[in-house]
């Protein structure tokens, strides 16, 4: 793959996704329209990462990448080797080691630190979509900044079911002005987008779209003062292999019986838990 | 014509200052600094490498001033070859800040296209963490920076969406002030 | 004790190399050359080439070979590759009037000057199975007559001259370019035009039929169709003059629509327009009727909600490389959000039990 450029992408495509970028981080929680390239992998499989993962790579970094929490999962190794082979940088699985980590559907449970970005795949950006299927409307509601259709969803969802019923890609407001999808993450990871001192960035290929969180941004959860966000996830339950209690838990079904156990679905956290316990044991 | 060199390795060098210049935007008031690149003066080798890092043929630039010289105007047609322009038709302008006239010249994006706003490089002031109070997004807690003029700058931020991203260059050094900063005077 | 799904590095080489051998097939059959498909399989290349959005047969057949004959995943490859060629700039508009002709036809004059060619087609085959094409037999030349070069003016120039048919007015000075721009609403029709190019042929179709059936209905005629090879060239400001780079097959369809007028133009005739790599008529014509529902807005028409007038539900989902790599990826594990929509469900069943417990 020597004969691709750094990184894969022409330097024209480059530049033009980081005026993108900068553009973002500037107004926390817009969507900055993009021309997206097709990548060599498929629309939909994280191609709106990988371009922002590779305008933002130097030689020095150490990329991580997620799918799930997991590092081993196969669309994961997959994008972890292209940018082995086309940016010839180091990957690693821990979290702490990381410069930048390409993400799909979570957040490390491993507080991120000031220097690091964490960027996320993005299947549908616009957080007012499953509301109304059309950019010209939604663009308008953004610009703005009419909320109300939102609003009335989720106190619709109250209404019918006591609580706002989503579970994951659940909607933020970003510095009391943009409404965000944060990706289809769990709610649970929801309150680690706020404040972090990590910069978060989100790709989305398909839709051509780029947004960001700058560090230290404040990022809510949209909710009502008498129906409070809760960062739910399965109840009373703890991870089979580390003990741990306050990690997002994956649910596992063990036999036909009924049988299920629940484990870290953050496999980097999970393990360094298990390699601490056996050094203590030691 | 004598030019000065670009990149030595464009494809690294570019992917480095871009890096440099993002923890600038995402930490407004921190002073970083840039690799050095030579261009003709008065243009600073911060500015320069911004310049080679994100302008080229499809950013029409606007020069001003003392920068606007013929010097400069063949390094950017031989290493940009963005279009030059005057501010109101500018995605980036380079200038010290009295020569980049009125703020309100240059593109400040729609309500709809916020990010259809020009990007300016103020170029010639040394940057000092002292001055101007900045809060918001990308700031702990607070940060400061001496600005050229904090009533201008403030409006500009008013405008929020809209409005104006800047990067202050001055040697190898610079500092950025997205829109999305809220300035609290000294 | 549970361990989590490990290995899927060996996993994806291993499934990699069961690939490479499935299309390898039997190994007593002779591997299929380039050339070969290119000849003999050469609308499905000129598909590829079509939605690919890259002139190249060669490649197309490639792309084709290596895909299994998937023609989606061989424009998918074909569009991977395109998208790291460097630009040179944009060739000199071709004029399809200087077009050698292999096939042109009309349905709304039984003669033209330059004459109906029905070329190489399948229209009056009886699509009966010709078992002797399975014996790889000998198939002898088509008759050929020496044909005087003749001028083939666009059919509807003639409706033009009457002033019947409605003009197209000059081309912006900036050709609009799908692939470097983000797509924003609304839409000039040569953007309209170029995204419509490349999408897939299925869905034009379905979309064109459509407004045959009622929604959005505007009675559309052929009112030519013409297949043929034409030169493509270039001004090079370097040079100073054109050099002509390539000869290229294109379909080219115009339809001749009613318009009933309105306030400041008379009733006339309106066009649609298709134009497409290699031979592929099916493809020219549906993109001709589903680019003269889209200009419904702009010629003040009734707009009943049709899919085929709606330029972003046209524009946002003709493209089979973003739908199918979308719709697939659904195949991706969603096991963290899927356990968060399991908490969520089981959490409102409790709920509700106990709000039904204490009625
Ligand atoms: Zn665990």
């Amino acid at each position: 793959m020597t004969d691709y450029n750094f990184a894969y992408l022409d330097e024209a495509t480059k530049r033009m996704l980081r005026r993108a970028i900068l553009k973002a981080v500037a107004i926390p929680g817009y969507q900055v329209p993009f021309s997206s390239r097709e990548m060599p992998m498929p629309y939909g499989w994280g191609t709106g990462g990988v371009q922002v993962t590779a305008a933002c790579l130097v030689p020095e970094d150490t990329l991580k990448v997620i799918d799930q929490g997991a590092d081993d999962t196969t669309n994961a190794v997959s994008i972890r080797n292209f940018f082995a082979r086309v940016a010839r940088v180091t990957t690693t699985e821990a979290t702490a080691e990381a410069s930048v980590i390409q993400t799909r559907h979570r957040i490390p449970e491993r507080p991120l630190t000031d220097g690091q970005i964490l960027v996320f795949q993005v299947p549908i950006p616009e957080p007012l979509r499953f509301l109304e299927p059309r950019e010209t409307e939604t663009r308008t509601m953004h610009a703005l900044e009419d909320y109300g259709l939102m609003q009335v969803r989720l106190y619709e969802d109250i209404a019918r079911h006591g609580e706002i019923a989503r579970a994951y890609a659940y909607p933020v407001r970003v510095e009391g002005r943009y409404i965000m999808d944060p990706s289809p993450i769990p709610k649970f990871d929801n309150p680690k987008l706020d404040r972090s001192p990590a910069l978060h960035l989100f790709g989305a290929g398909r839709e051509g779209r780029i947004y960001a969180l700058p560090p230290h941004t404040r990022v809510e959860s949209l909710d009502f003062e008498d129906y409070p966000f809760t960062a739910s996830k399965a109840a009373g339950q703890r991870c089979a292999i580390c003990g741990a209690e306050d990690s997002y838990l994956d649910e596992v079904i063990t036999d036909d019986a009924g049988g299920r156990m629940f484990v870290c679905s953050d496999t980097d956290y999970c393990a360094t838990r298990v390699a601490a316990q056996a050094e203590d044991a030691a | 014509m004598q030019l000065t060199q670009g990149f030595a390795d464009p494809a690294i060098d570019a992917a480095r200052v871009f890096r440099i210049v993002l923890d600038a935007m995402s930490h407004p008031g921190r002073i970083v600094a840039l690799p050095g690149i030579d261009a003709p003066a008065p243009c600073s080798p911060a500015a320069a490498s911004v310049l080679l890092t994100l302008v080229d043929g499809t950013t029409p630039l606007h020069l001003a001033g003392a920068h606007d010289c013929d010097a400069m105007r063949d390094w950017v047609r031989f290493h940009l070859g963005a279009p030059l322009v005057g501010p109101q038709g500018a995605a980036f302008a380079l200038g010290t800040w009295p020569a980049l006239g009125p703020l309100s010249a240059y593109p400040q994006g729609s309500a709809e296209y916020p990010d259809r706003s020009a990007t300016l490089i103020v170029d010639g002031a040394e940057l000092r963490r002292e001055g101007a109070r900045l809060t918001g997004p990308g700031i702990a807690h607070e940060a400061f920076l001496t600005l050229p003029d904090v009533a201008a700058l403030q409006a500009n931020a008013a405008q929020f969406p809209r409005g104006l991203d800047i990067l202050f260059t001055s040697g190898t050094q610079l500092a950025a002030l997205p829109r999305s900063t809220r300035i609290g005077g000294a | 004790m549970y361990v989590a799904v490990k290995g899927g590095e060996r996993a994806i080489e291993n499934a990699h190399a069961w690939l490479d051998d499935a299309r390898r097939g039997d190994r007593d059959v002779p591997d299929l050359g380039l050339a070969q498909i290119r000849e003999q399989l050469a609308l499905a290349v000129d598909r590829v080439m079509a939605e690919g959005s890259l002139h190249d047969p060669d490649l197309a057949a490639l792309a084709l070979k290596q895909a299994r004959g998937d023609v989606i995943e061989a424009v998918f490859l074909i569009r991977a590759f395109r998208t790291t060629l460097p630009r040179f700039g944009a060739s000199l508009p071709v004029d399809t009037s200087q077009m050698q002709i292999l096939r042109r036809i009309s349905a709304t004059y039984k003669d033209a000057p330059g004459g109906q060619v029905l070329g190489p087609t399948f229209d009056y085959t009886h699509r009966l199975l010709d078992f002797d094409l399975a014996q790889a037999p000998d198939v002898p030349p088509a008759p050929e007559i020496k044909a005087e070069p003749a001028d083939t003016p666009h059919i509807l120039s003639h409706l033009g001259a009457e002033g019947l048919m409605q003009g197209e007015g000059p081309g912006g000075p900036e050709v609009p370019d799908l692939t470097r721009t983000p797509l924003e609403f609304p839409a000039e029709r040569a953007l309209r035009l170029q995204a419509l190019a490349r999408g897939d042929e299925g869905f034009l179709l379905s979309l064109a039929y459509s407004t045959q059936r009622g929604y959005g209905r505007n009675h559309a005629f052929v009112g030519e169709l013409r297949i043929g090879h034409l030169r493509v060239s270039a001004h090079l400001p370097e040079l100073g003059f054109e050099i002509e780079f390539a000869e290229i097959l294109l379909t080219e369809c115009e339809s001749v629509n009613q318009f009933q007028g309105s306030k400041t133009e008379p009733a006339q005739f309106t066009r649609g327009y298709g134009l497409v790599f290699g031979q592929s008529e099916r493809k020219a014509i549906s993109m001709a009727l589903v680019d003269r529902a889209l200009r419904a807005r702009e010629l003040g028409e009734d707009m009943d909600g049709a899919p085929a007038q709606d330029e972003e539900f046209v524009l946002s989902h003709c493209d089979n490389i973003q739908s199918s790599g979308f719709l697939e990826h659904i195949k991706l594990p969603h096991y963290v959000d899927f356990q968060a929509e399991l908490e969520l469900i089981r959490k409102l069943r409790r709920d509700a039990a106990a709000r039904q417990a204490a009625e």
